[in-house]
């Protein structure tokens, strides 16, 4: 029902890196932060329902999950997973949407939604297949990632701190934000460098963003194992001690 | 447009977060005087911008509606949590009321104690001056165990005093660890790490955080990691990859022990070494010796000779601790083979000449890239002390202490224990203690005894049970108070520490001792002042409410006198200062100590016609020397703010912190960078910047002799002899080379370990009132790993009833494979006591929460010798909170899960908060 570009200048997005990520939570609250800032417009903000009751809820674009893996061999694994938008090419939640609310951009790829043309109907949301959007439940419209829109060009920033807010924040530095349609920029040789995986790539959405898959966990030391300088309970201390300091 | 992105005008204030203890520089955005966001300071040295998912949810804590509004003066019976508000006047008349008498006639019936006190060095000097021997931090319950370990045996400590050399080493080896302890310098490195592809090699029972991203992962069964380390200097040993040069040079392994186990000494009461040159006694520090490793003297041999024989035994071998371990001995084998390959086959040397305290030149700096990082998982057990010593070990054997690529000491640490103060505790009527609370004793004379043996402080640090209490032992104030051992307290003062609730071990049995009273129908404790920014457990036992500020809204010193924001590269210092106004009637608990003092006339703090020498706390750090030219803050000291470590007050220095980010920095020279205990050129800028009057070279004490003497005396020599009872135990631990011993007491009813551990997304119980952080942990669950699951026959959504030796409570629990098949775990501090915190009564965290803390005793299950043990370590008093064992049980589905403990009323609190 809304069009997708049929191609976009530039493919911003995030590269994710699953062998550092701890799962700190760093990113969902820094986003929750910058998202939800009081700049006197009363543009944005991401609202809390009983924030100190029984059941606290609350509009997060970006979660971390954490997940075991157990493999064929070796102890089990713990990938910690952040969620968010991932920005895809065929956006199911852009051709969805029945008032063009949900969009793609052209010139940056990223998929916004223009909240005051949405209607809340919640389509997009069940759309997407990642569950990385949020209908607000105080103001009734979608919220998703915007890999922070109003950072990247944002001439009062800093040059270096026209990235998202989770990558500014990010303290193992795991999050990597880029141009993923230039093959030359940092993010896309980081992908071709650690074999950089689409989520759920059988679904046909061709995310931007991308994973860099866990490394082998618990495989063998590199160093061959240690000789013993000679029988000691053969030789006693005083023996080893002088072949030790090279008095024999 | 503002640096937020907003029309409004811009303003950020740089100032230092509190979310932790890992004091990260902050960028506070505000508008109109309101927080609206808070981000990480760049230029900072602890985060260099980044910050946790804690430090940006700082939003919603200085908005909580758990925030206190006024003082308040109890009107219910003590823990209903019923309070009237009264003003600041009436306030502290009641405080010096209950106080001045006790300073004049008794002074260690006034007791304070500090919890998450970043102020130490503060309310130390006031409780010195007030002149009660019953003052310390929190240590005793948090990592005493590494400080002490540390600072005897490297005269440097893990954590807040050394750091991994992130961007040089070539394995790093994590032991434990809180993952909400130097958060990010952790997580930086190991982001640093990752990016260089360094193996990095975790040693924990459970793999979750940063044992989740390690390329290999030990999953050791708990207190067991002392017999691992251990079974590593086997291997090494027998290998003969151990760096010969550096034992020689920079531990006391060349020194010789005597036949009463003390180390030789000459005429001069120094230790001595036999030169290799001559074959004859020469002074330890002399210029040109070469100190002999395998020397015999007089048949003495060297400590070298004796700790190799020790650990060289088959007992200590892989395949002898592999099935403690819970690790196989190929895979402890494979790890000793890869530390010495990183540390002897790529050797990372520093083109550095360098001038040791011999006065020998060496053209470089050879360094051993193995980094070694540790914390509370091996700390909180009854053999952390000697686990701790054990690892130093391992690190000196590699040559990996302070060399290049190693593990680095931070300022103003390396600082031996012998320039440690030993502990004060003598109280004298009307008169300031004559020293420092705290510190180290070297021998069995300076413990804190009176003639017939008896404590002088209420928590008996400093005595038989665990001599070597240099933090304290806070945990055991209330219980001890209550049971008038060694002697009743009139009043207590609690600032920052939940001790009613999740800071205790037993909080029931705490909390029914705080509402305890006696024959005479008074309270045990007749008066219990707390300080604290929020309405926690602990507000509501209190009589009298001293209401704090939050973080943003006072001034605070980071200080080199106490726990400092330094780096391996450079001393650095910190502030914070009010970025925005309370709005309430709260004030910052360090100023109303002054004014406290001022109203008994403390020496120190009142001026000889009874005016205050210091207008509020920002006047104390500014102008207050502990000794001449040297105050709370390094930085823009004397008349011109030029000055560093040294310098007159400088009434703009808190103004030139501001404007410096909030923070101060001095880098360490190029020359002295590594090899610090030993280098000179480190030594005079360490004089130079304050942090000692004269240099302080000192050797690794592999051999303690403090140690030994209790060991000694245990053994039955000299004046000073401990309690029978106690001689086994000192004869254990006091061993003075790295000895491993079971923690805890094993029983076959109770065959899991039960740990706990910090989500890196809240600290300790002051996360759960932010409306950010509870919606990521609302409430725990008991972690169990496979073969208790598949055993007890549990599925998802299930209950399961945990029980120790002391306690019984029913929990919600989960699966997780990635866990030591003997351990069970939870996170730390969500369960909540209803009606606390400024949360509804229904809130998650007190119907589902839970803490574990109800099943663990201060003391140790009756071995039936008629004496009760403490449930900590016999060397240092550190709780051992990861000694804790238990049985898990499934129970019928729909059995509700074990209520907290009884609701408080809510105390009156500012309200609002998130809408």
């Amino acid at each position: 029902m809304t069009a997708l570009p049929d191609r976009t200048e530039r493919s911003l997005g995030l590269v994710i890196d699953l062998d550092t990520c701890v799962g700190c939570q760093a990113c969902v609250t820094a986003c929750k932060g910058w998202n939800d800032r009081d700049t006197g417009t009363g543009a944005g903000r991401l609202s809390d329902q009983d924030p100190y009751g029984a059941d606290p809820s609350g509009t997060f674009l970006n979660r971390v999950h954490s997940y075991e893996i157990l493999p064929e061999a070796g102890p089990a694994m713990v990938v910690n997973f952040p969620r968010s938008c991932l920005h895809c090419r065929d956006a199911p939640c852009v051709t969805v949407c029945p008032t063009g609310a949900s969009h793609k951009r052209a010139g940056d790829g990223i998929v916004l939604v223009s909240e005051d043309a949405c209607i809340g109907c919640g389509l997009c949301a069940w759309a997407c297949p990642y569950g990385a959007r949020e209908l607000d439940a105080a103001h009734g419209v979608m919220k998703k990632c915007t890999l922070c829109e109003d950072r990247i060009d944002n001439p009062a920033l800093a040059e270096e701190d026209r990235i998202p807010a989770c990558v500014r924040t990010c303290p193992t530095g795991a999050r990597h934000f880029g141009d993923l349609a230039d093959p030359g920029s940092a993010v896309s040789r980081l992908v071709a460098d650690r074999g950089g995986i689409d989520l759920m790539p059988d679904l046909g959405t061709r995310p931007v963003n991308k994973y860099l898959p866990p490394r082998a966990k618990d495989r063998p030391m590199e160093a061959a194992p240690l000789a013993p300088l000679l029988d000691v309970q053969a030789t006693g201390i005083a023996g080893w001690l002088d072949r030790l300091l090279g008095r024999l | 447009m503002a640096a937020d992105g907003s029309g409004g005008a811009p303003e950020v204030r740089k100032t230092t977060c509190y979310m932790c203890a890992c004091r990260c520089g902050i960028d506070v955005h505000l508008r109109d005087g309101r927080v609206t966001l808070i981000e990480g300071n760049r230029d900072h040295p602890v985060n260099r911008g980044v910050l946790c998912g804690k430090g940006a949810a700082g939003l919603m804590q200085v908005t909580s509606p758990a925030r206190l509004r006024a003082p308040l003066l109890r009107v219910g019976e003590r823990g209903e949590g019923m309070f009237r508000e009264i003003s600041w006047d009436e306030a502290l008349d009641i405080a010096s009321g209950w106080l001045a008498p006790l300073r004049a006639t008794s002074p260690e019936k006034f007791a304070f104690f500090t919890g998450r006190d970043q102020s130490q060095s503060f309310t130390g000097w006031w409780a010195q001056m007030f002149g009660t021997p019953n003052w310390a931090a929190h240590g005793g319950f948090c990592s005493v165990n590494m400080a002490a370990a540390g600072i005897m045996t490297v005269g440097s400590a893990f954590w807040e005093f050394g750091a991994p050399d992130w961007d040089n080493c070539g394995i790093f080896l994590l032991f434990g660890v809180a993952e909400d302890h130097d958060s990010n310098p952790i997580k930086l490195g190991l982001g640093r790490l990752k990016a260089r592809g360094v193996r990095v090699v975790s040693v924990n029972p459970i793999r979750t955080g940063y044992s989740a991203v390690a390329d290999d992962w030990l999953g050791i069964t708990p207190g067991t990691d002392g017999l691992l380390v251990l079974a590593l200097v086997h291997c090494l040993l027998e290998a003969g990859k151990i760096d010969l040069d550096f034992l020689a040079r920079f531990t006391n392994g060349p020194h010789l022990v005597g036949p009463d186990g003390l180390i030789l000494k000459n005429a001069e009461s120094q230790p001595f070494v036999i030169d290799r040159r001559t074959g004859m006694p020469a002074p330890w520090d002399g210029p040109g010796v070469e100190p002999d490793l395998g020397a015999v003297h007089d048949g003495c041999r060297t400590v070298f000779a004796h700790l190799a024989e020790r650990y060289l035994t088959p007992g200590h071998a892989p395949e002898a601790v592999a099935e403690r371990c819970g690790i196989p001995a190929s895979r402890i084998r494979a790890l000793a083979a890869e530390l010495a390959r990183v540390a002897f086959d790529r050797p990372l040397v520093v083109e550095q000449p360098w001038v040791d305290f011999r006065g020998d030149r060496h053209d470089r700096m050879v360094g051993r890239p193995v980094a070694i990082h540790a914390m509370r998982g091996i700390s909180a057990h009854a053999n952390g002390f000697q686990t701790a010593r054990a690892l130093h070990l391992l690190q000196a054997l590699l040559g990996a202490v302070e060399t290049p690529g190693s593990w680095r000491m931070e300022a103003p640490y390396p600082k031996p224990m012998e320039a440690h103060p030993t502990p004060h505790a003598v109280a004298v009527p009307g008169r300031p203690l004559s020293g420092p609370h705290l510190g180290f004793v070297r021998g069995p004379d300076q413990l804190a005894v009176d003639a017939e043996g008896r404590a002088l402080r209420i928590d008996k640090a400093f005595t038989w049970e665990n001599p070597f209490s240099a933090h304290g032992l806070m945990h055991m104030v209330i219980s001890n108070a209550h049971a008038g051992d060694p002697y009743r307290i009139d009043t207590l003062m609690l600032y920052m520490a939940n001790m009613a609730w999740n800071s205790s071990m037993n909080s029931a049995e705490v909390m029914r001792m705080l509402t305890d009273r006696g024959e005479d129908g008074e309270y045990r404790i007749p008066h219990l002042i707390v300080a604290d920014a929020y309405a926690s457990e602990t507000v509501a036992f209190a009589d009298l409410v001293l209401p704090d500020t939050t973080y943003l809204e006072r001034h605070d010193a980071i200080s080199l006198l106490d726990r400092p924001i330094s780096e391996p590269d450079a001393a650095a210092d910190a502030i914070r200062w009010p970025v925005v106004e309370p709005g309430r009637d709260v004030r910052p608990f360090q100023s109303v100590l002054l004014d406290l003092g001022v109203r008994m006339g403390l020496p120190g703090m009142t001026q000889a016609d009874g005016a205050a020498v210091f207008a509020d706390y920002a006047d104390y750090i500014q102008r207050h020397e502990r000794r001449p030219g040297v105050g709370p803050l390094m930085g823009f000291r004397g008349t011109d703010g030029a000055a560093v470590g040294r310098g007159a007050p400088n009434p703009g220095q808190l103004a030139a912190y501001a404007a410096n980010g909030g923070f101060f920095q001095a880098h360490v020279p190029a020359d002295a960078r590594y090899m610090k205990p030993w280098n000179r050129a480190y030594q005079d800028w360490a004089v130079e910047m304050s942090f000692f009057d004269s240099p302080q070279p000192f050797l690794i004490a592999l051999w303690s002799d403090p140690l030994r003497r209790f060991q000694m005396a245990a053994e039955g020599t000299g004046w000073h002899q401990p309690p029978d009872h106690l001689r086994p135990q000192l004869r254990r631990a006091m061993d003075p080379l790295p000895v491993w011993y079971p923690a805890g007491d094993a029983d076959e009813a109770f065959p899991l370990h039960a740990l706990t551990q910090r989500p890196m997304a809240m600290y300790h119980s002051w996360g759960s009132q932010n409306a950010w952080l509870r919606q990521i942990h609302g409430h725990n669950t008991l972690f169990l790993p496979t073969a208790v699951w598949d055993a007890e026959g549990f599925a998802e959504g299930d209950l399961g009833r945990v029980t120790s030796a002391s306690g019984s409570i029913v929990v919600p629990v989960a699966h997780m494979a990635a866990l030591n098949p003997q351990t069970v775990w939870t996170w730390n501090a969500i369960g909540k006591r209803a009606g606390a915190w400024g949360l509804a009564p229904d809130a998650p965290e007190a119907t589902r929460g839970f803490l574990l803390n109800t099943l663990i005793h201060e003391l140790l299950p009756p071995r039936g010798d008629g004496y009760r043990w403490a449930n900590s370590d016999p060397v240092t008093g550190q709780a051992a909170w990861f000694d804790l064992r238990v049985r898990v049980e499934r129970v019928a589905p729909g059995t509700p899960a074990g209520p907290v403990g009884p609701a408080q009323a809510a105390v009156p609190a500012a309200g609002g908060g998130r809408a």
